[in-house]
C-alpha cells in the first residue's frame, strides 16, 4: 500500500489518551501559565493558558501543543514544517471568525501555538449536547457566517486559501454565538493544478479531495456536509462518503425548509461543478432561502389526521383485550380479561361462539389441526375444537399462564407462572416434561434446530433440547418477558433491563446488544436483515440484524408493551397511548394512525390486507392494511 | 432419529417421482447404526501464506492465526482468531502500524477469552462479542497513533465462536467465503474510494481495476478522530471455507483464480503457497498475505 494520508488533525479528537499533558500552574518560556487542558488531539493536547506579560489584567489564551513522537528525522521534520505553516499562514490573516495567532515556538520535540483564546463550545459538542435538532433559524445564520468567512480566504492575496477541513469540530462558537474558524493545520494556498496529498476529514470531505485536488469547491461541499450534519445529527463519519442523498434533510428532520435542503444539496453535488461555483453564490443562496421562509413563520407541520380511517367492524368485549388475535379459517380467536376466548368471523366480526374459563385471557391462542390452545390465568392450558367451541382437554398447572403456546414436533411447549416450562403431548393432552425455571415463565417459546428457547422472569433465558435438559442459559439483568424469535442461528429477545439481545442460538454467546431507553417485553420482528423492537420509553426501533446499528425510531406518546408485526411494507404496531401505528418498515415514517379507546399492549395480526388489534377499550377492532 | 427415519420415508416430491424398493428393517437400522457414527467434534483447520512480493523491499503485512477448541458444559466448542492487516505510512511505519494492530486486537480479544479457555469458573462475558471486537480495534487505534502517528493500516479480523463469526473490518483487505462448488463470495465491503465510486455508480466494474487511484481508502486504522469499523456477525461457510487475505493477493488475481486454487489444493497449507506462488507469478507488486480456515467435524 502506498503511502496515503487521508486525515491529520491536531484538533480534539474524542477518544485519544491524553499522554504527557502539561500539568496545571506549569509556565512556558516564563509567559504562558497552563491553567487546564480543553482539548485533546492525536498529536498533543490544547490548553488554556494565561499570559503573564499581563500582570494586572487576566489576558487568556489558547495553546496548541504538538509532540512530536515520531522516532523517524525525515517525519519529524515534515510534521515540524505543517505545524510551521499553520502558524505562518495565521500569521497573515486577519477576520473577526479567525483567531489570531500571537506566538510560536518550539521545545525539542514540542511545539507550540499561542492563539486567541475563544470563549465558546465547537460545533460539534454543540450539535451532540442538544436535545432534538437545533433550529433552522440558527443552523442557517452559521451558515451564512462560515461563508462569509470562508470567501475570505478563497479571496486570499496572492494564493487563495482552501481550508479543506470543514467540520462541526473546527468551529468554534464564541460567546456572542458567531463563529470562529480554528485549526488551521491543513488550510493550503491553492496552486491550480497541484495534485496534494491524501488529506481531509472522511465524511466532509468531497470526493475529488480524495483524490487531492481539492478547490475552493471543496470546501463548499463541506460546508454542506457540516450543515447537514448540524441539520439531521447524523454524523457523516460513521457513513459511508459521499452517501448525504441518500438520508436528504428533510426525511430526518420534517421541520427544515425545502429551500434550506435545497441548498444543502446543491453543496453537496457530487460533480464540483455542479455545486455553488463559489461559497458568495452559496452564501446569496442561504440568504434567500432565509428571506423566503421568513426564518421563523414556517408552516405547520401537516398533521396526519387519525379520524380518517374507519374500521371495518369492531366487536365488543366484556372487559379489556390485551392480548393478542389469531387468525384460522376465515375465524379470528382473541382472548379478553372477561375471561372469554372469543370466536368472530374474520370478515364482519360476527360473534360464532365464546368459551369461557375461569380467568382472564391475555395468551394469543395457537391453532392445531383444528383446535385451538391457549392459555388462562386459570392455570389451564385449554384447548377447544376452532368450529365447535368445545373443549376437548385442558391440561392444568399450578400457576396462572400468560404465556401463549407454541406447537411444534407433536408437542404444545407453553410457560406457567409456576415457574415451568411444560411440554405437553398433543396425542395425548398428558405432560412430556416439566422444566423447572427460577421464576415464572411468561414469554412464548420459541422452536427451532431442535431446541426450545424461552425467557423467564428472573432474568434467565433457557435453551432447552427436546428431551427437557437444559442445553445452555444466559442471565440478563432484569426480567425477559419477551417472546423470542430465530433466525440464522441467532435468537432475538428484548429484556426488562433495556437491552435488545442477539445471542448465538447455538450456545447462548451474546453476538450483540442494543440499548433501548428502558426496559421493554415487546417480542422483536424481523424482516430484510432488519430487527424492530420497542420499549416502555415509547419508541419503536429499527436495528440491522448483523451489527445492531440503529436504523430509526419512532417515538409514540406513551409506553410500547405489544409488539411490533411487519406485513408487506408496513410494520404495524399499537402503543399505550392507545393508538395503532402504521409505518413504513424500511424508514420509520409514519403511514397512518388509529385512535382507539384505551391503551393497546396487545399485538396486532395482519392476514389477507386486514389488521386485527384488541384494546383495552375492551373492543376488537378491523382495519384495512 | 425419528426425523431422520421420517425424511427417509417422506413421500417423494413430485414430479420427480422416483421408486424405490422398500428397506427392509435390516437395511433401516443399518442405515441408522451408520449415520450414527460421525464426529461430534466439530473443529477448526487453517493455514497462511506470506510474500513479500517482487516489487517491494518492506513487507508491511501482518497476520494472526490462532485455532483453538473452548471445553465447555455442553460440548466443545471451535474457537479461532483470525487478522490479517495491511499497513501503510512509508517511513517504515506500515510495519508498526499492521504489526501493533494485530497485536493490540489479539491481546485484547484472548484476554476476554482467556478464563473460558483456562478458568474453571470463569465469570460470564459482560459485552457480547461485537462490542468486545469493536473495544479491540478502538484500542488498536490509540495504539497506532501513538507508536507510529501518520501511519495507518487495514484490519480484518475474524473471531469464531461455534459456527457464527464476529468480523471487525477497516480498509481494503477481504474475507470471502468460498464454497465447494467454486461459488466465492466477498463477506467484507473495502473501505476504498474506488469501491465507493463503483457503488455510487460512477466506476463500472470493469474500469476498477485500472482507475488510478486505487489504493486511497477513506478509512483505515490509525487514521482520523472517529473510527467507525465494519462490525457484525455471519455464520461460518461450515461447508467451505473462509479465506482472509491483503490486496496484494486479490489485486491480482481474479474471483476465479482464488476459489481454484482453494479448491484444487490437497490441503490448506499447499492452497496458501499456490495462491502466494499466483500472485508472485502475476508481477508481485504488493505484499501478499493470506489465511484460510475450514470447519471439519
Amino acid at each position: 500500500m502506498e503511502t496515503q494520508r487521508i486525515t491529520q488533525s491536531f484538533d480534539s479528537g474524542k477518544g485519544s489518551e491524553p499522554r504527557r499533558q502539561l500539568s496545571a500552574g506549569t509556565t512556558l518560556t516564563e509567559r504562558y501559565l497552563i491553567q487546564e487542558v480543553i482539548g485533546v488531539g492525536g498529536m498533543g493536547s490544547v490548553y488554556r493558558a494565561r499570559d503573564l506579560h499581563f500582570p494586572s489584567v487576566v489576558k487568556l489564551v489558547a495553546v496548541k501543543e504538538m509532540i512530536n513522537m515520531a522516532p523517524d528525522p525525515a517525519v519529524r521534520q515534515i510534521i515540524v514544517q505543517n505545524f510551521e505553516r499553520e502558524a505562518n499562514l495565521l500569521a497573515t490573516l486577519n477576520h473577526s471568525a479567525i483567531p489570531r495567532i500571537y506566538d510560536y515556538f518550539t521545545q525539542n520535540e514540542h511545539s507550540y501555538l499561542v492563539l486567541e483564546f475563544i470563549h465558546g463550545k465547537d460545533l460539534e459538542a454543540i450539535i451532540s449536547e442538544t436535545d432534538g435538532f437545533l433550529s433552522e433559524e440558527q443552523v442557517l445564520t452559521w451558515g451564512i457566517e462560515l461563508c462569509d468567512v470562508l470567501e475570505y480566504l478563497h479571496g486570499h492575496k496572492p494564493d487563495p486559501i482552501v481550508f479543506r477541513d470543514m467540520k462541526p469540530s473546527n468551529v468554534m462558537i464564541n460567546h456572542n454565538g458567531d463563529v470562529v474558524l480554528v485549526d488551521f493545520g491543513i488550510a493550503k494556498t491553492f496552486q491550480t493544478g497541484q495534485r496534494g496529498t491524501m488529506i481531509g476529514t472522511e465524511g466532509y470531505s468531497p470526493p475529488e479531495q480524495y483524490r487531492g485536488e481539492a478547490n475552493h469547491l471543496a470546501d463548499v461541499y463541506a460546508l454542506g456536509a457540516t450543515l447537514h450534519h448540524a441539520l439531521t445529527r447524523r454524523d457523516p463519519r460513521l457513513e459511508p462518503p459521499f452517501s448525504f442523498n441518500e438520508r436528504p434533510v428533510r426525511r430526518i428532520n420534517p421541520a427544515i425548509s425545502a429551500e434550506l435542503e435545497a441548498v444543502v444539496n446543491t453543496a453537496l453535488q457530487y460533480n464540483p461543478e455542479e455545486r455553488f461555483p463559489s461559497v458568495a453564490e452559496m452564501k446569496n443562496a442561504l440568504m434567500t432561502a432565509g428571506r423566503k421562509t421568513g426564518l421563523l413563520s414556517r408552516m405547520p407541520t401537516t398533521n396526519l389526521s387519525s379520524t380518517s380511517i374507519k374500521p371495518l367492524w369492531t366487536f365488543q368485549c366484556e372487559d379489556e383485550v390485551r392480548g393478542t388475535p389469531t387468525y384460522y379459517q376465515g375465524t379470528v380467536f382473541i382472548g379478553s380479561y372477561d375471561n372469554n376466548l372469543y370466536a368472530l368471523n374474520g370478515a364482519d366480526g360476527k360473534f360464532q361462539w365464546k368459551y369461557a374459563t375461569d380467568g382472564g385471557v391475555v395468551s394469543r391462542p395457537g391453532v392445531y389441526d383444528g383446535n385451538v390452545y391457549f392459555g388462562s390465568e386459570d392455570k389451564s392450558l385449554h384447548v377447544i375444537g376452532a368450529r365447535s367451541g368445545k373443549v376437548a382437554w385442558t391440561y392444568r398447572t399450578d400457576g396462572p399462564i400468560r404465556s401463549s403456546p407454541r406447537i411444534a414436533e407433536g408437542h404444545v411447549f407453553i410457560g406457567s407462572d409456576d415457574e415451568h416450562l411444560h411440554a405437553i403431548n398433543l396425542a395425548t393432552g398428558r405432560s412430556a416434561w416439566k422444566f423447572e425455571t427460577a421464576g415464572p415463565i411468561r414469554s412464548t417459546p420459541f422452536v427451532a434446530d431442535e431446541l426450545v428457547y424461552v425467557g423467564g422472569e428472573s432474568g434467565d433465558f433457557y435453551a432447552i433440547d427436546f428431551g427437557g435438559t437444559m442445553k445452555w442459559r444466559f442471565q440478563s439483568k432484569r426480567a425477559i418477558t419477551s417472546s423470542p424469535f430465530v433466525e440464522k442461528q441467532t435468537v432475538y429477545f428484548s429484556s426488562m433491563d433495556g437491552t435488545l439481545y442477539a445471542l448465538d442460538a447455538r450456545n447462548g454467546w451474546a453476538i450483540w446488544r442494543f440499548r433501548l431507553g428502558k426496559g421493554s417485553i415487546v417480542s422483536p420482528a424481523a424482516a430484510d436483515n432488519m430487527i424492530f423492537t420497542g420499549a416502555a420509553d415509547g419508541f419503536i426501533y429499527a436495528v440491522e440484524s448483523q451489527n445492531a446499528k440503529e436504523l430509526w425510531r419512532f417515538r409514540t406518546e406513551h409506553q410500547i408493551s405489544g409488539s411490533p408485526v411487519i406485513y408487506k411494507d408496513a410494520l404495524y404496531c399499537g402503543s399505550v397511548d392507545g393508538v395503532l401505528y402504521c409505518l413504513e418498515y424500511k424508514t420509520g415514517r409514519l403511514r397512518w394512525k388509529f385512535a382507539t379507546q384505551a391503551a393497546i399492549t396487545g399485538t396486532p395480526l395482519v392476514y389477507d390486507d386486514i389488521v386485527y388489534i384488541g384494546s383495552t377499550d375492551k373492543q376488537v377492532y378491523a382495519l384495512l392494511a | 432419529m425419528i426425523e431422520f427415519i421420517r425424511k427417509l420415508f417422506a413421500p417423494p416430491k413430485p414430479p420427480e417421482a422416483i421408486t424405490t424398493a422398500p428397506f427392509s428393517e435390516q437395511q433401516v437400522n443399518e442405515i441408522i447404526n451408520n449415520s450414527s457414527v460421525r464426529f461430534d467434534l466439530l473443529q477448526l483447520v487453517a493455514a497462511c501464506g506470506q510474500s513479500v512480493g517482487k516489487q517491494r523491499e518492506l513487507n508491511e503485512d501482518s497476520l494472526l492465526a490462532l485455532t483453538a477448541t473452548l471445553a465447555g458444559n455442553s460440548g466443545n466448542i471451535p474457537f479461532g482468531l483470525y487478522i490479517v492487516a495491511d499497513g501503510m505510512g512509508g517511513h517504515q511505519f506500515g510495519e508498526v502500524a499492521s504489526n501493533s494492530a494485530i497485536r493490540t486486537v489479539a491481546g485484547y480479544v484472548m484476554r476476554k477469552f482467556h478464563p473460558y479457555l483456562f478458568n474453571l469458573k470463569p465469570e460470564p462475558l459482560e459485552e457480547s462479542l461485537q462490542e468486545v471486537m469493536l473495544a479491540a480495534v478502538t484500542e488498536a487505534q490509540k495504539v497506532i497513533q501513538r507508536e507510529a502517528p501518520g501511519s495507518g493500516t487495514t484490519l480484518t479480523a475474524v473471531l469464531i465462536l461455534g459456527q457464527q463469526m464476529t468480523v471487525a473490518h477497516v480498509g481494503d483487505s477481504r474475507a470471502y467465503s468460498i464454497m465447494p462448488d467454486g461459488r466465492i463470495e466477498t463477506i467484507t465491503r473495502d473501505h476504498s474510494l474506488v469501491k465507493r465510486l463503483e457503488e455510487l455508480g460512477h466506476l463500472t466494474a470493469e474500469q476498477a481495476p485500472n482507475y488510478p487511484h486505487r489504493n486511497v481508502l477513506y478509512r483505515a486504522l490509525g487514521q482520523g478522530d472517529v473510527l467507525e469499523p465494519d462490525i457484525f456477525t455471519v455464520p461460518f461457510p461450515t461447508t467451505g471455507t473462509l479465506m482472509l487475505c491483503s490486496d496484494g493477493l486479490w489485486g491480482v488475481l481474479n474471483d476465479q483464480d482464488l476459489a481454484r486454487a482453494v479448491r484444487d489444493s490437497s490441503s490448506l497449507a499447499r492452497a496458501c503457497q499456490t495462491l502466494v506462488t499466483a500472485a508472485n507469478t502475476a508481477g508481485g507488486p504488493d505484499n501478499i498475505s493470506v489465511v484460510v480456515v475450514q470447519m471439519t467435524s
